[in-house]
Protein backbone atom coordinates (compact mmCIF):
# COMPACT_ATOMS: atom_id res chain seq x y z
CA UNK A 1 0.00 0.00 0.00
CA UNK A 2 3.00 1.98 0.33
CA UNK A 3 4.70 1.47 -3.08
CA UNK A 4 4.03 5.51 -4.04
CA UNK A 5 5.03 6.97 -0.86
CA UNK A 6 6.63 9.96 -1.74
CA UNK A 7 9.85 9.90 1.41
CA UNK A 8 10.05 13.63 1.94
CA UNK A 9 6.91 14.57 3.08
CA UNK A 10 6.93 15.73 6.59
CA UNK A 11 3.01 15.73 6.62
CA UNK A 12 2.63 12.24 6.04
CA UNK A 13 1.44 9.92 8.85
CA UNK A 14 -0.40 6.11 8.83
CA UNK A 15 -2.49 5.07 10.87
CA UNK A 16 -1.79 5.04 14.08
CA UNK A 17 -1.97 8.66 14.47
CA UNK A 18 -4.63 9.49 16.54
CA UNK A 19 -6.11 12.16 13.97
CA UNK A 20 -6.94 9.26 11.24
CA UNK A 21 -8.16 6.72 14.27
CA UNK A 22 -10.79 9.97 15.47
CA UNK A 23 -11.09 10.60 11.50
CA UNK A 24 -12.81 6.84 11.49
CA UNK A 25 -14.87 7.41 14.66
CA UNK A 26 -16.02 10.86 13.19
CA UNK A 27 -17.11 8.66 9.46
CA UNK A 28 -19.54 7.11 11.63
CA UNK A 29 -21.69 9.98 13.75
CA UNK A 30 -25.21 9.59 12.67
CA UNK A 31 -25.30 6.31 12.14
CA UNK A 32 -26.25 2.36 13.64
CA UNK A 33 -23.73 -0.02 13.95
CA UNK A 34 -25.18 -3.45 14.39
CA UNK A 35 -23.85 -6.51 16.14
CA UNK A 36 -24.24 -9.50 13.74
CA UNK A 37 -23.20 -13.08 14.39
CA UNK A 38 -22.34 -14.08 10.91
CA UNK A 39 -22.27 -12.93 7.08
CA UNK A 40 -26.11 -13.25 6.29
CA UNK A 41 -26.99 -11.28 9.13
CA UNK A 42 -23.98 -8.78 8.18
CA UNK A 43 -25.81 -8.74 4.54
CA UNK A 44 -29.15 -7.52 6.53
CA UNK A 45 -27.40 -5.31 8.47
CA UNK A 46 -25.88 -3.60 5.85
CA UNK A 47 -29.09 -3.72 3.32
CA UNK A 48 -31.27 -2.24 6.30
CA UNK A 49 -28.69 0.79 6.27
CA UNK A 50 -25.72 0.37 9.16
CA UNK A 51 -22.78 2.13 8.90
CA UNK A 52 -20.95 -0.46 10.49
CA UNK A 53 -21.04 -4.06 11.86
CA UNK A 54 -19.55 -5.41 15.20
CA UNK A 55 -19.00 -9.09 14.41
CA UNK A 56 -19.14 -11.63 17.56
CA UNK A 57 -19.98 -15.35 18.06
CA UNK A 58 -23.19 -14.61 20.61
CA UNK A 59 -24.70 -11.51 21.11
CA UNK A 60 -25.24 -10.18 24.36
CA UNK A 61 -28.11 -11.36 25.69
CA UNK A 62 -26.64 -15.03 24.80
CA UNK A 63 -23.51 -14.07 26.32
CA UNK A 64 -25.31 -13.49 29.41
CA UNK A 65 -28.00 -16.89 29.09
CA UNK A 66 -24.61 -18.98 28.61
CA UNK A 67 -22.05 -17.87 31.11
CA UNK A 68 -18.83 -19.35 30.74
CA UNK A 69 -16.26 -17.17 29.27
CA UNK A 70 -16.74 -15.16 26.52
CA UNK A 71 -13.59 -14.63 24.43
CA UNK A 72 -12.57 -12.17 21.31
CA UNK A 73 -14.80 -14.15 18.18
CA UNK A 74 -13.19 -16.71 15.67
CA UNK A 75 -10.95 -15.80 12.96
CA UNK A 76 -12.88 -17.11 10.14
CA UNK A 77 -15.88 -15.64 11.33
CA UNK A 78 -15.07 -12.49 11.40
CA UNK A 79 -12.77 -12.97 7.90
CA UNK A 80 -16.02 -14.54 6.90
CA UNK A 81 -18.02 -11.17 7.43
CA UNK A 82 -14.91 -9.13 6.15
CA UNK A 83 -15.76 -10.41 3.24
CA UNK A 84 -19.38 -9.96 2.86
CA UNK A 85 -19.83 -6.47 3.25
CA UNK A 86 -18.16 -3.01 2.27
CA UNK A 87 -18.90 -1.25 5.29
CA UNK A 88 -16.57 -1.35 7.82
CA UNK A 89 -16.05 -4.06 10.33
CA UNK A 90 -15.75 -3.96 14.04
CA UNK A 91 -14.75 -6.78 17.02
CA UNK A 92 -14.60 -6.84 20.12
CA UNK A 93 -11.76 -7.88 22.69
CA UNK A 94 -11.44 -9.13 26.53
CA UNK A 95 -10.74 -5.87 28.81
CA UNK A 96 -6.47 -5.68 28.66
CA UNK A 97 -6.34 -8.56 26.00
CA UNK A 98 -3.24 -7.12 24.00
CA UNK A 99 -2.85 -10.23 21.90
CA UNK A 100 -6.65 -10.92 21.23
CA UNK A 101 -6.28 -6.74 20.08
CA UNK A 102 -3.30 -7.65 18.11
CA UNK A 103 -4.81 -10.46 16.22
CA UNK A 104 -7.95 -8.47 15.33
CA UNK A 105 -5.25 -5.78 13.83
CA UNK A 106 -3.60 -8.24 11.84
CA UNK A 107 -6.68 -9.17 10.57
CA UNK A 108 -7.31 -5.56 9.38
CA UNK A 109 -10.25 -5.14 11.36
CA UNK A 110 -11.54 -1.53 11.13
CA UNK A 111 -12.40 -0.95 14.91
CA UNK A 112 -11.58 -2.44 18.10
CA UNK A 113 -14.03 -2.43 20.78
CA UNK A 114 -12.33 -3.25 24.25
CA UNK A 115 -15.76 -4.83 25.68
CA UNK A 116 -17.27 -5.29 29.09
CA UNK A 117 -19.36 -7.54 27.10
CA UNK A 118 -15.79 -10.28 27.19
CA UNK A 119 -15.21 -11.68 30.00
CA UNK A 120 -12.09 -9.42 31.22
CA UNK A 121 -8.81 -10.93 30.77
CA UNK A 122 -7.10 -8.26 32.94
CA UNK A 123 -8.43 -6.76 36.76
CA UNK A 124 -6.82 -3.60 36.67
CA UNK A 125 -5.70 -3.00 33.41
CA UNK A 126 -6.84 -1.62 30.07
CA UNK A 127 -5.15 -1.87 26.73
CA UNK A 128 -2.34 0.94 25.79
CA UNK A 129 -4.23 1.65 22.36
CA UNK A 130 -1.95 4.18 21.42
CA UNK A 131 0.23 1.73 20.35
CA UNK A 132 -2.12 0.18 17.49
CA UNK A 133 -2.89 1.21 14.08
CA UNK A 134 -7.12 -0.22 14.33
CA UNK A 135 -8.47 2.43 16.19
CA UNK A 136 -9.98 1.38 19.76
CA UNK A 137 -13.95 1.99 21.43
CA UNK A 138 -14.74 1.52 24.89
CA UNK A 139 -17.85 1.61 27.13
CA UNK A 140 -17.72 4.27 30.06
CA UNK A 141 -20.51 4.61 32.41
CA UNK A 142 -19.05 8.41 33.50
CA UNK A 143 -17.24 11.05 32.53
CA UNK A 144 -13.49 9.97 34.42
CA UNK A 145 -14.11 6.49 32.69
CA UNK A 146 -14.36 7.95 29.60
CA UNK A 147 -11.30 10.42 29.60
CA UNK A 148 -9.26 7.67 31.47
CA UNK A 149 -10.10 5.68 28.65
CA UNK A 150 -9.72 8.45 25.85
CA UNK A 151 -6.27 9.07 27.78
CA UNK A 152 -5.32 5.01 26.63
CA UNK A 153 -6.00 6.16 23.10
CA UNK A 154 -10.03 5.24 22.48
CA UNK A 155 -10.40 7.26 19.86
CA UNK A 156 -14.17 6.74 20.02
CA UNK A 157 -16.12 6.47 23.36
CA UNK A 158 -19.97 4.54 23.90
CA UNK A 159 -21.78 4.10 26.81
CA UNK A 160 -21.94 0.45 28.72
CA UNK A 161 -25.12 0.86 29.10
CA UNK A 162 -25.98 -2.65 30.03
CA UNK A 163 -25.75 -4.89 27.01
CA UNK A 164 -27.75 -7.61 26.24
CA UNK A 165 -31.06 -6.98 28.82
CA UNK A 166 -33.19 -4.75 26.09
CA UNK A 167 -33.21 -2.22 28.76
CA UNK A 168 -32.76 1.37 28.23
CA UNK A 169 -32.51 2.40 31.32
CA UNK A 170 -28.28 2.26 32.09
CA UNK A 171 -27.90 3.30 28.90
CA UNK A 172 -29.74 6.73 29.76
CA UNK A 173 -28.25 7.00 32.76
CA UNK A 174 -24.57 6.45 31.42
CA UNK A 175 -25.18 9.38 28.64
CA UNK A 176 -27.05 11.74 31.39
CA UNK A 177 -23.76 11.22 33.24
CA UNK A 178 -21.39 11.61 30.80
CA UNK A 179 -23.26 14.89 29.38
CA UNK A 180 -23.95 16.03 32.64
CA UNK A 181 -20.35 16.14 34.02
CA UNK A 182 -19.37 17.60 30.70
CA UNK A 183 -21.66 20.96 31.50
CA UNK A 184 -20.25 20.79 35.20
CA UNK A 185 -16.90 20.77 34.01
CA UNK A 186 -17.27 23.43 31.69
CA UNK A 187 -18.87 26.01 34.42
CA UNK A 188 -15.71 25.57 36.55
CA UNK A 189 -13.02 28.00 37.09
CA UNK A 190 -9.70 27.15 35.52
CA UNK A 191 -8.12 27.08 39.30
CA UNK A 192 -10.75 24.25 40.08
CA UNK A 193 -9.72 21.56 36.77
CA UNK A 194 -6.77 19.81 38.98
CA UNK A 195 -8.87 19.27 41.72
CA UNK A 196 -11.63 18.24 39.49
CA UNK A 197 -9.36 16.00 37.50
CA UNK A 198 -8.42 14.31 40.53
CA UNK A 199 -12.04 13.73 41.54
CA UNK A 200 -12.48 12.36 38.78
CA UNK A 201 -9.20 10.18 37.94
CA UNK A 202 -9.11 11.59 34.45
CA UNK A 203 -6.04 13.22 33.09
CA UNK A 204 -5.48 16.93 33.57
CA UNK A 205 -4.80 17.68 30.32
CA UNK A 206 -8.58 15.97 28.64
CA UNK A 207 -10.06 17.31 31.77
CA UNK A 208 -8.69 20.90 30.15
CA UNK A 209 -9.76 20.02 26.91
CA UNK A 210 -13.47 19.41 27.75
CA UNK A 211 -13.81 22.55 29.84
CA UNK A 212 -12.52 23.93 26.64
CA UNK A 213 -14.85 22.67 24.66
CA UNK A 214 -17.37 21.57 25.89
CA UNK A 215 -17.09 17.95 24.39
CA UNK A 216 -15.18 15.24 24.56
CA UNK A 217 -12.18 14.99 22.50
CA UNK A 218 -13.38 12.16 20.35
CA UNK A 219 -16.80 11.03 19.39
CA UNK A 220 -19.44 9.78 22.02
CA UNK A 221 -21.97 7.26 21.21
CA UNK A 222 -24.81 5.25 22.91
CA UNK A 223 -24.69 1.26 22.74
CA UNK A 224 -26.49 -0.85 25.77
CA UNK A 225 -30.26 -1.69 25.84
CA UNK A 226 -30.96 -0.10 22.64
CA UNK A 227 -33.98 -2.38 21.58
CA UNK A 228 -36.74 -0.09 19.36
CA UNK A 229 -36.78 3.06 17.38
CA UNK A 230 -37.61 5.28 20.50
CA UNK A 231 -34.63 3.91 22.26
CA UNK A 232 -32.30 5.09 19.16
CA UNK A 233 -34.38 8.58 19.00
CA UNK A 234 -33.69 8.92 22.92
CA UNK A 235 -29.90 8.34 22.89
CA UNK A 236 -29.62 10.74 20.44
CA UNK A 237 -31.80 13.56 21.85
CA UNK A 238 -29.70 12.99 25.15
CA UNK A 239 -26.68 13.93 23.47
CA UNK A 240 -25.25 10.71 21.70
CA UNK A 241 -24.04 10.97 17.81
CA UNK A 242 -24.61 7.54 17.18
CA UNK A 243 -25.60 4.39 18.40
CA UNK A 244 -25.02 0.54 18.71
CA UNK A 245 -27.44 -2.05 18.69
CA UNK A 246 -26.55 -5.21 19.95
CA UNK A 247 -29.19 -7.78 20.81
CA UNK A 248 -31.92 -5.31 20.05
CA UNK A 249 -32.22 -6.59 16.19
CA UNK A 250 -31.82 -10.30 15.64
CA UNK A 251 -33.65 -11.11 19.26
CA UNK A 252 -36.73 -9.60 18.14
CA UNK A 253 -39.29 -11.16 16.09
CA UNK A 254 -38.15 -9.06 12.88
CA UNK A 255 -34.79 -8.17 12.75
CA UNK A 256 -34.77 -6.89 8.77
CA UNK A 257 -37.55 -4.28 9.49
CA UNK A 258 -36.65 -3.49 12.71
CA UNK A 259 -33.16 -2.61 11.68
CA UNK A 260 -34.62 -0.69 8.82
CA UNK A 261 -37.03 0.95 11.64
CA UNK A 262 -34.29 1.54 14.18
CA UNK A 263 -31.86 3.22 11.14
CA UNK A 264 -34.99 5.37 9.94
CA UNK A 265 -35.70 6.56 13.72
CA UNK A 266 -31.55 7.80 13.94
CA UNK A 267 -31.67 9.41 11.22
CA UNK A 268 -34.78 11.56 12.29
CA UNK A 269 -34.18 11.12 15.85
CA UNK A 270 -35.87 14.82 15.91
CA UNK A 271 -38.87 14.13 14.07
CA UNK A 272 -41.60 12.39 16.54
CA UNK A 273 -43.58 12.14 13.58
CA UNK A 274 -40.70 10.02 11.66
CA UNK A 275 -39.94 8.15 14.76
CA UNK A 276 -43.78 6.70 15.28
CA UNK A 277 -43.81 6.03 11.02
CA UNK A 278 -40.74 4.10 11.94
CA UNK A 279 -42.38 2.32 14.81
CA UNK A 280 -45.54 0.90 12.05
CA UNK A 281 -46.11 -2.82 11.61
CA UNK A 282 -43.11 -3.83 13.76
CA UNK A 283 -43.36 -7.37 15.57
CA UNK A 284 -42.38 -7.82 18.99
CA UNK A 285 -39.15 -6.21 20.65
CA UNK A 286 -36.43 -8.04 21.92
CA UNK A 287 -37.75 -9.26 25.97
CA UNK A 288 -36.01 -7.13 28.23
CA UNK A 289 -34.52 -7.78 31.34
CA UNK A 290 -35.47 -5.80 34.63
CA UNK A 291 -32.85 -4.12 36.29
CA UNK A 292 -33.78 -5.25 39.66
CA UNK A 293 -33.61 -8.89 39.24
CA UNK A 294 -29.87 -8.60 38.03
CA UNK A 295 -27.68 -9.42 40.71
CA UNK A 296 -24.61 -6.68 41.10
CA UNK A 297 -22.39 -9.99 39.29
CA UNK A 298 -24.26 -10.35 36.37
CA UNK A 299 -24.31 -6.61 35.68
CA UNK A 300 -21.44 -6.44 32.52
CA UNK A 301 -21.32 -2.89 33.16
CA UNK A 302 -19.51 -3.19 36.07
CA UNK A 303 -16.29 -4.78 34.26
CA UNK A 304 -13.78 -1.80 33.97
CA UNK A 305 -11.71 0.09 35.57
CA UNK B 1 -34.21 32.99 9.46
CA UNK B 2 -33.39 36.84 8.96
CA UNK B 3 -30.40 37.07 10.83
CA UNK B 4 -28.86 34.80 7.58
CA UNK B 5 -30.02 37.39 5.05
CA UNK B 6 -27.21 38.08 3.08
CA UNK B 7 -25.31 35.37 3.55
CA UNK B 8 -24.07 32.57 1.08
CA UNK B 9 -26.34 29.17 2.62
CA UNK B 10 -25.23 25.78 2.68
CA UNK B 11 -26.87 22.35 3.12
CA UNK B 12 -24.95 19.56 4.22
CA UNK B 13 -26.87 16.23 3.72
CA UNK B 14 -27.29 14.69 6.87
CA UNK B 15 -28.49 11.02 6.40
CA UNK B 16 -25.10 9.78 7.81
CA UNK B 17 -21.62 10.57 8.60
CA UNK B 18 -19.40 13.51 9.39
CA UNK B 19 -21.97 16.73 9.05
CA UNK B 20 -21.01 18.26 12.11
CA UNK B 21 -17.31 18.94 10.65
CA UNK B 22 -18.72 20.70 7.59
CA UNK B 23 -21.14 22.87 9.92
CA UNK B 24 -18.38 23.84 11.36
CA UNK B 25 -16.10 25.01 8.68
CA UNK B 26 -18.68 26.74 7.12
CA UNK B 27 -19.69 28.62 10.47
CA UNK B 28 -15.94 29.78 10.13
CA UNK B 29 -16.24 31.09 6.76
CA UNK B 30 -19.63 32.83 8.07
CA UNK B 31 -21.58 31.26 5.58
CA UNK B 32 -25.36 29.32 7.14
CA UNK B 33 -25.10 25.55 6.97
CA UNK B 34 -27.92 23.90 7.38
CA UNK B 35 -28.79 20.11 7.54
CA UNK B 36 -30.70 18.72 4.05
CA UNK B 37 -32.43 15.35 5.60
CA UNK B 38 -35.72 15.77 2.63
CA UNK B 39 -35.87 17.76 -0.87
CA UNK B 40 -37.69 20.59 0.89
CA UNK B 41 -34.60 21.20 2.89
CA UNK B 42 -32.98 22.11 -0.25
CA UNK B 43 -35.04 25.28 -0.93
CA UNK B 44 -32.56 28.61 -1.27
CA UNK B 45 -29.57 26.92 -0.90
CA UNK B 46 -26.32 27.84 -2.97
CA UNK B 47 -24.20 24.59 -2.51
CA UNK B 48 -24.79 21.15 -1.11
CA UNK B 49 -22.22 19.09 0.07
CA UNK B 50 -22.42 15.44 0.48
CA UNK B 51 -20.59 14.42 3.48
CA UNK B 52 -17.74 11.56 4.23
CA UNK B 53 -19.30 8.65 6.10
CA UNK B 54 -20.37 5.16 4.96
CA UNK B 55 -21.46 5.49 1.16
CA UNK B 56 -23.45 2.38 1.17
CA UNK B 57 -25.50 3.67 4.35
CA UNK B 58 -25.87 7.00 2.65
CA UNK B 59 -26.49 5.85 -1.20
CA UNK B 60 -29.75 4.19 0.75
CA UNK B 61 -30.53 6.39 2.57
CA UNK B 62 -30.75 9.26 -0.24
CA UNK B 63 -33.55 6.89 -1.57
CA UNK B 64 -35.04 6.67 1.57
CA UNK B 65 -35.83 9.88 2.02
CA UNK B 66 -36.13 10.84 -1.51
CA UNK B 67 -33.56 13.17 -2.08
CA UNK B 68 -31.91 11.51 -5.64
CA UNK B 69 -34.28 13.20 -8.08
CA UNK B 70 -34.00 16.62 -6.17
CA UNK B 71 -30.40 16.95 -5.59
CA UNK B 72 -29.44 15.37 -9.13
CA UNK B 73 -32.33 18.28 -9.94
CA UNK B 74 -30.38 21.08 -8.04
CA UNK B 75 -26.86 20.02 -9.94
CA UNK B 76 -28.51 20.38 -13.28
CA UNK B 77 -30.36 24.07 -12.07
CA UNK B 78 -26.13 25.25 -11.52
CA UNK B 79 -26.16 24.10 -7.69
CA UNK B 80 -22.55 23.83 -7.11
CA UNK B 81 -21.92 20.83 -5.24
CA UNK B 82 -19.22 19.36 -3.01
CA UNK B 83 -18.60 15.51 -2.47
CA UNK B 84 -15.93 14.28 0.38
CA UNK B 85 -15.08 10.81 0.58
CA UNK B 86 -18.20 8.52 0.39
CA UNK B 87 -19.51 11.77 -0.78
CA UNK B 88 -17.14 11.46 -4.08
CA UNK B 89 -18.32 7.86 -4.45
CA UNK B 90 -21.97 9.13 -4.90
CA UNK B 91 -21.12 11.95 -7.17
CA UNK B 92 -19.70 9.44 -9.86
CA UNK B 93 -20.55 8.19 -12.93
CA UNK B 94 -20.30 4.62 -11.64
CA UNK B 95 -18.60 2.54 -9.25
CA UNK B 96 -15.84 -0.16 -9.92
CA UNK B 97 -16.23 -2.30 -6.87
CA UNK B 98 -18.98 -2.99 -4.45
CA UNK B 99 -21.22 -0.84 -6.46
CA UNK B 100 -23.68 1.26 -5.11
CA UNK B 101 -26.29 3.54 -6.66
CA UNK B 102 -24.87 6.87 -7.53
CA UNK B 103 -26.20 10.49 -8.44
CA UNK B 104 -24.02 10.44 -11.84
CA UNK B 105 -23.41 14.11 -11.80
CA UNK B 106 -19.49 13.65 -12.11
CA UNK B 107 -17.92 12.18 -15.34
CA UNK B 108 -15.39 9.49 -13.24
CA UNK B 109 -15.46 5.84 -12.17
CA UNK B 110 -15.36 5.45 -8.30
CA UNK B 111 -12.74 2.60 -6.37
CA UNK B 112 -13.85 2.13 -3.02
CA UNK B 113 -11.19 1.56 -0.01
CA UNK B 114 -8.81 1.75 -2.73
CA UNK B 115 -6.14 2.03 -0.45
CA UNK B 116 -7.45 -1.06 2.01
CA UNK B 117 -9.55 -1.03 5.05
CA UNK B 118 -8.50 1.28 8.36
CA UNK B 119 -5.55 0.13 8.82
CA UNK B 120 -4.29 1.40 5.55
CA UNK B 121 -5.77 5.00 6.19
CA UNK B 122 -3.16 7.76 6.13
CA UNK B 123 -2.52 11.86 5.50
CA UNK B 124 -0.23 13.10 3.23
CA UNK B 125 0.37 16.60 1.56
CA UNK B 126 -0.77 17.05 -2.03
CA UNK B 127 2.07 16.71 -4.68
CA UNK B 128 3.79 19.71 -6.05
CA UNK B 129 1.96 21.60 -8.93
CA UNK B 130 -1.95 21.55 -9.71
CA UNK B 131 -3.70 24.58 -8.56
CA UNK B 132 -1.59 26.86 -6.68
CA UNK B 133 -4.45 28.22 -4.54
CA UNK B 134 -4.66 24.90 -3.39
CA UNK B 135 -0.91 24.18 -2.60
CA UNK B 136 0.44 21.77 0.15
CA UNK B 137 -3.21 20.62 1.07
CA UNK B 138 -2.61 18.51 3.95
CA UNK B 139 -4.67 15.20 2.59
CA UNK B 140 -6.18 13.08 5.07
CA UNK B 141 -7.28 9.47 3.83
CA UNK B 142 -10.02 7.34 5.89
CA UNK B 143 -10.61 4.02 3.75
CA UNK B 144 -10.37 6.38 0.76
CA UNK B 145 -11.49 5.96 -2.52
CA UNK B 146 -9.24 6.42 -5.86
CA UNK B 147 -10.88 8.12 -9.01
CA UNK B 148 -10.43 6.99 -12.40
CA UNK B 149 -11.11 7.27 -16.18
CA UNK B 150 -11.99 10.79 -15.32
CA UNK B 151 -13.74 12.50 -18.75
CA UNK B 152 -12.78 15.24 -21.24
CA UNK B 153 -14.38 18.14 -19.00
CA UNK B 154 -12.76 17.02 -15.33
CA UNK B 155 -10.27 19.12 -14.35
CA UNK B 156 -7.80 17.55 -11.72
CA UNK B 157 -7.25 19.64 -8.81
CA UNK B 158 -5.07 18.28 -6.76
CA UNK B 159 -3.13 14.92 -6.61
CA UNK B 160 -1.08 12.80 -4.50
CA UNK B 161 1.41 10.14 -5.02
CA UNK B 162 0.04 11.36 -9.01
CA UNK B 163 -3.05 10.23 -8.44
CA UNK B 164 -6.29 12.53 -8.53
CA UNK B 165 -7.50 13.49 -5.31
CA UNK B 166 -9.26 16.40 -5.85
CA UNK B 167 -11.57 17.27 -9.10
CA UNK B 168 -13.83 19.47 -10.54
CA UNK B 169 -16.19 19.34 -13.42
CA UNK B 170 -18.21 22.68 -13.68
CA UNK B 171 -19.40 23.15 -10.62
CA UNK B 172 -19.61 19.69 -8.98
CA UNK B 173 -16.05 19.51 -6.80
CA UNK B 174 -14.88 16.18 -5.50
CA UNK B 175 -12.19 15.21 -3.14
CA UNK B 176 -11.59 11.45 -1.94
CA UNK B 177 -9.48 12.93 1.25
CA UNK B 178 -11.42 14.55 4.00
CA UNK B 179 -10.87 18.71 4.04
CA UNK B 180 -13.41 18.55 6.98
CA UNK B 181 -11.16 17.09 9.09
CA UNK B 182 -8.18 18.89 8.54
CA UNK B 183 -9.36 21.62 9.37
CA UNK B 184 -8.41 23.98 5.94
CA UNK B 185 -11.14 25.98 4.88
CA UNK B 186 -9.84 26.56 1.11
CA UNK B 187 -11.99 24.00 -0.61
CA UNK B 188 -15.18 25.11 0.88
CA UNK B 189 -14.14 28.67 -0.05
CA UNK B 190 -13.81 26.92 -3.85
CA UNK B 191 -17.13 25.45 -3.89
CA UNK B 192 -18.44 28.81 -2.75
CA UNK B 193 -16.17 30.46 -5.76
CA UNK B 194 -17.58 28.07 -8.20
Amino acid sequence: MSDQSSGNDDQRTGAESFELKIGLAEMLRNGVIMDVTDAEQAKLAQEAGACAVMALERVPADIRRDGGVARMSAVDMIENIQRSVSIPVMAKVRIGHVMEARVLEALGVDFIDESEVLTPADDEHHIDKHDFKSPFVCGARNLGEALRRIGEGAAMIRTKGEAGSGNIVEAVRHLRSVCGEIRTLQSLRPEELMAHAKHLQAPYELVRFVHENGRLPVPNFAAGGIATPPDAALCRQLGAEAIFVGSGIFKSEDPAARARAIVHANTHWQDAAEVMAACRGLANAMEGIEMSTLDESERLANRGW
Amino acid sequence: MSGDRGRRRVGVVAVQGAVEKHLTILEELDVAGRTVLGKDDLAGLDAVILPGGESTTISKGLERLGLVDPLRAFAVAGGAMLGTCAGAILLAREVRNDAVPTLGLLDVRAVRNAYGTQVNSFSASSDPGGDPELAGMRCVFIRAPQLEDPGAAVEVLLRVDTRPVLVREGRILASTFHPELAGDPRIHQLLLEL
